[in-house]
């Protein structure tokens, strides 16, 4: 059977050059950077030109860039690091409400801490504006953070002119780059944001690793105590084969972005056109065109995503589902709720996250199985008995 | 290592009894799109036996499978022996299912039990 491999936003592959720069540090390299010997200096070594490589794809200086062990540790250590340096001056916060749960969680944690917490809504396409950051700014609002794209309906946010805002009153800002770091071009400079998350497994490089990079000078509360790792801001012997990897990554990614994203359009575009066409009552989630270019997302309605995922799953090909069976939490994803779809819709969400193996075969592979699986669960399901029910009683 | 039983899986890539039943003597539905899942189950009554029964889901994989295992558990069984069908019972006879989706894709029995009431109510209505 044809595998299809659509679920990107999940994790990537890990790229062939990416795993041969990794081996040797799980070989012979295998010393500890804090060391002053021969052991040392290699790891130190590979380390150091993975600090580079990460800050090149950035646009940022290497001494930014600190590592940890996730997008997720990045988002915690951000919005609770950023706030609690800050907690003299203030204790609110702004974040919006289409956030990943590391960034949500952590702003919940910092209420019980003390800390307000304002969210700012967001637009049927997931468009936060930067006027309702502006306008819940307050005296003591000591952070702002807002994600630069969402991976699950792909909507790239305004950073820049959120960054303007955030700056004419002097507030940190911090962008979740997860979605984007290694996608899309991602210029610190350019966002004009002070603080940003990103996570190596996103573009071809290893789980486990991640960056924040933080502005020269913006003050920051580790969230590990020990030793002097990191410039004393992230304890812990570091993960080298790991942070190797994400740097490798980051480079191949930067050398090839353009080529990347031309290929991944091409692919998301055939199936944001033809999948409505193939499927009745299939509605395009997020905005048409400002998205991600390996995200198409959809809700397919009257019936539930993971029953989809399961018969997509028995042809071979993976995707996702903000759907709440699919959430282990067994909640409708709080992005498309935030966006104004009701229960009943996003319970039908389907999440492509197309990737730079794929191909436009693969497209076409998925868009000849699903239209039977939705025609089968549609079948099955009393919400589109209804449905055609109220239908032919209007006609 | 998968999510669901094997069990779980066939019932779910072959369920029983999908339909709907245009003259059925009860019909129960239970659950709504924010929890998730869905059920209407249909039922034809003979002789205080269930003669027929069909459901249509909306739902996760363990939903549909709950739906199709219940339907075959109650299949030409007595009222009564249908009523004793618990949430337990049928998670048993599917060999296990996620504890995280026990509660709310296990509605099977209660949409059986309410189509049974259904048909007990008209019945006594009927009567009178």
């Amino acid at each position: 059977m044809r595998k299809v491999y659509l679920d990107n936003t999940a994790t990537t592959p890990i790229l062939p050059e990416v795993r041969e720069a990794m081996l040797p540090y799980l070989r012979e390299a295998f010393g500890n950077p804090s060391c002053i010997h021969e052991w040392g200096d290699a790891a130190r070594e590979g380390m150091e030109t993975a600090r580079n490589q990460v800050a090149e794809l950035i646009g940022a200086s290497p001494e930014e860039i600190i590592f940890t062990g996730s997008g997720t540790e990045s988002n915690n250590f951000a919005i609770k690091g950023l706030a609690l340096a800050q907690q003299n001056k203030g204790k609110h916060i702004i974040i919006s409400a289409i956030e990943h749960f590391s960034v949500m969680h952590s702003a919940k944690t910092l209420e019980k801490w003390g800390f307000e917490v304002t969210q700012v809504p967001v637009d049927k396409y997931g468009f936060v504006d930067p006027e309702d950051v502006r306008k819940n700014i307050r005296k003591d609002t000591v952070l702002v953070s807002v994600m630069h794209a969402n991976g699950e309906v792909g909507t790239i946010e305004p950073i820049q002119d959120i960054a303007r805002v955030t700056r004419e009153n002097n507030v940190v800002f911090h962008t979740d780059a997860v979605a984007t770091a290694g996608t899309i071009p991602v210029d610190v400079k350019e966002l004009g944001v002070d603080a940003l998350s990103l996570a190596g497994n996103m573009f071809y490089g290893p789980k486990g690793v991640g960056a924040l990079w933080l502005r020269k000078g913006v003050r920051i509360i580790p969230l590990l105590d020990g030793g002097v790792q990191e410039g004393g801001r992230r304890a812990g012997t570091e993960n080298i084969p790991g942070i190797v990897g994400l740097g490798k990554a980051a480079e191949l990614a930067k050398a090839s972005t353009e080529t990347r994203i031309e290929h991944l359009t091409k692919l998301r575009d055939r199936l944001l056109a033809e999948l409505p066409t193939r499927i009745e009552h299939a509605v395009i989630t997020g905005h048409p065109t400002k998205r991600l270019p390996g995200n198409a997302s959809f809700c397919i309605e009257f019936i539930e995503g993971e029953s989809m995922i399961m018969l997509l799953n028995s042809q071979g090909v993976a995707v996702t589902s903000g759907s709440a069976c699919t959430s282990r939490a067994l909640k409708a994803s709080h992005v498309l709720i935030a966006m104004g779809l009701s229960h009943a819709i996003a319970q039908g969400s389907l999440l492509f996250g197309i990737g730079i193996d794929n191909t436009i075969e693969d497209v076409g592979y998925v868009l000849e199985v699903l239209p039977p699986i939705v025609d089968r669960l549609r079948q099955m399901s009393p919400l589109y008995a209804k449905f055609v029910k109220t239908r032919k009683g209007g006609k | 290592m998968p999510v669901y039983s094997q069990k779980v899986m066939e019932h779910f890539m072959n369920p029983r009894n999908v339909g709907e039943i245009e003259d059925a003597d009860g019909i129960g539905e239970v659950g709504n799109p924010i929890c998730g899942d869905m059920m209407t189950f249909y039922i034809k009554v003979k002789d205080n036996r269930l003669e027929d029964i069909k459901f249509k889901t909306f739902g996760c994989g363990a939903a549909i499978a709950v739906s199709s295992m219940v339907s075959e558990m109650a299949m030409g069984k007595t009222l009564d022996e249908a009523m004793k069908i618990t949430p337990q019972s049928v998670a048993d006879e599917l060999e296990g299912l996620p504890k995280q989706k026990f509660h709310c894709s296990n509605l099977g029995a209660q949409a059986l039990h309410k189509a049974i009431e259904d048909y007990l109510k008209k019945k006594k209505g009927g009567k009178e």
